[in-house]
């Protein structure tokens, strides 16, 4: 790793402030993607502003139809919460399979959807679920959120500072996890929502999209039955030495089906 | 260089490390405390897990830095003097280890998992336990270890 500064501000303006003062800073939240590749020399900021210390930044709130979640949550908070739980049972299932125990008592929301790792499940529930992200200069639909590979829709030194979830009437996450690090190779969320049907894909394509031709089908019939025969062309989906893109082009049909009938209980 | 200062196992401590110092490399280095092993580096193998204000955590994937201030336990704190804690016992009744590069993390783990759930099922522990490697035992005899923990603790870990 190589050297650097070490600050660890109390508030998101302070934050703001030594980001945009130092040559080539970095946000540091939960650190697992950031830290390792910091060990690997692949990234070498010259400021690491820490947030973990912003307590605004950390908490759970339930308000009305909307699950509001601090960009600090860990994903262990999300995933053994009670309230998560009852509210929406599909956002603590997907919280509850990142990574491994140890990684969930680290990652935070904020940091996750930051990064925007295009196998982290995130992505997929800030999408599938409609959920808006907040930063400390606006509101950003999740529709807009993920720009691509490792992009999003923030600017240089901006914040998340939390993530709000409209309540669906029934949705559910199914991945299938690579089996040594837990990400998903392909994850599909799928739900229904007061403004219609969201099927959103992570793992599978450079950033998660929705399939529209599937949220028709579920629209009319809300079965695994109803998407059979529906795929997406592979040309466009990752390939890597665990699964070709042919083989992400199918599993986004089985994960799909396999929350499509989770969803309907 | 900068001073960090952290509760470990119950004793005040403190010392100087560069920024970039990792919170294992801190506890193994300045405090001496060699209980807790680097083994992967990549926060997959799990052998450097403590706990930090009672959660357990890889400390490889953490800056020393940003435990200041923390309650961190390692797998010295566990036992009490010279008697071993009930996990620990477990592990060596049920054959839970074989070269024991792995068990300092298995036990911090799992000693997490039963303050979250002080009787899970072998589903339970094996998930649980996605965190930590084992090159040795096939795992069988560490969920048995753990089994018997749960038993042995009755609930209280």
């Amino acid at each position: 790793m190589y050297a650097f500064k070490f600050h660890k501000p109390s508030s998101i303006e302070d934050a703001a402030r030594l980001f945009s003062g130092a040559d080539d800073a970095r946000y540091l939240s939960g650190g697992h993607t950031l830290l390792p590749s910091m060990k690997l020399r692949l990234a070498g900021p010259s400021d690491i502003v820490d947030l973990s210390g912003i307590d605004s930044l950390k908490g759970i709130k339930v308000e009305g139809d909307k699950v509001v979640i601090g960009a600090g949550t860990r994903h262990n908070d999300v995933a053994l919460s009670a309230e998560v739980r009852a509210a929406i049972p599909a956002l603590a299932d997907l919280a509850g399979g990142i990574g491994d125990f140890q990684v969930r008592n680290r990652g935070t929301i904020g940091g996750s959807i930051a990064n925007a790792d295009p196998s982290a499940d995130y992505p997929a529930a800030i999408v599938g679920l409609g959920a808006t992200v907040h930063t400390n200069k606006r509101e950003i639909a999740g529709d807009d959120f993920f720009t691509g590979m490792f992009e999003t829709a923030l600017e240089d030194g901006e914040i998340v500072t939390a993530v709000s979830f409209p309540r669906p009437k029934r949705a559910a996450y199914m991945k299938f996890p690579n089996p040594a690090s837990r990400y998903a190779v392909v994850g599909v969320m799928v739900a229904e929502t007061a403004s219609g049907m969201r099927v959103a894909v992570t793992g599978a394509a450079p950033s998660v999209f929705r399939i529209a031709e599937m949220e028709q089908a579920l629209a009319s019939n809300f079965s695994a039955e109803a998407i059979e025969g529906i795929t997406v062309p592979a040309d466009d989906l990752n390939s890597d030495m665990h699964a070709a893109a042919d083989y992400r082009a199918h599993l986004v049909g089985v994960m799909a089906k396999r929350a499509i009938a989770k969803a309907a209980g | 260089m900068p001073t960090v200062s952290m509760t470990v196992n119950g004793r005040k401590m403190s010392g100087e490390c560069e920024e970039r110092t990792l919170l294992v490399n801190f506890l193994r280095e300045n405090l001496g405390l060699t209980g807790t092993h680097v083994g992967c580096d990549t926060s997959q193998c799990g052998a450097c897990c403590v706990h930090i204000n009672g959660d357990s955590v890889k400390s490889c994937t953490m800056l020393a830095l940003q435990a200041e201030g923390a309650e961190i336990t390692t797998i010295e704190g566990v036992a009490d003097g010279d008697n071993l804690h009930a996990i620990q016992e477990a592990f060596r009744d049920n054959h839970g280890l074989q070269c024991g590069f792995c068990t300092p993390g298995m036990i911090m783990s799992a000693l997490d998992l039963l303050k979250h759930n002080a009787n899970p099922s072998e589903a339970e522990i094996r998930h649980h336990l996605e965190g930590n490697l084992c090159r040795c035992t096939g795992y069988h005899n560490i969920v048995k270890s753990i089994q018997a923990a749960a038993a042995a603790m009755g609930g209280t870990p």
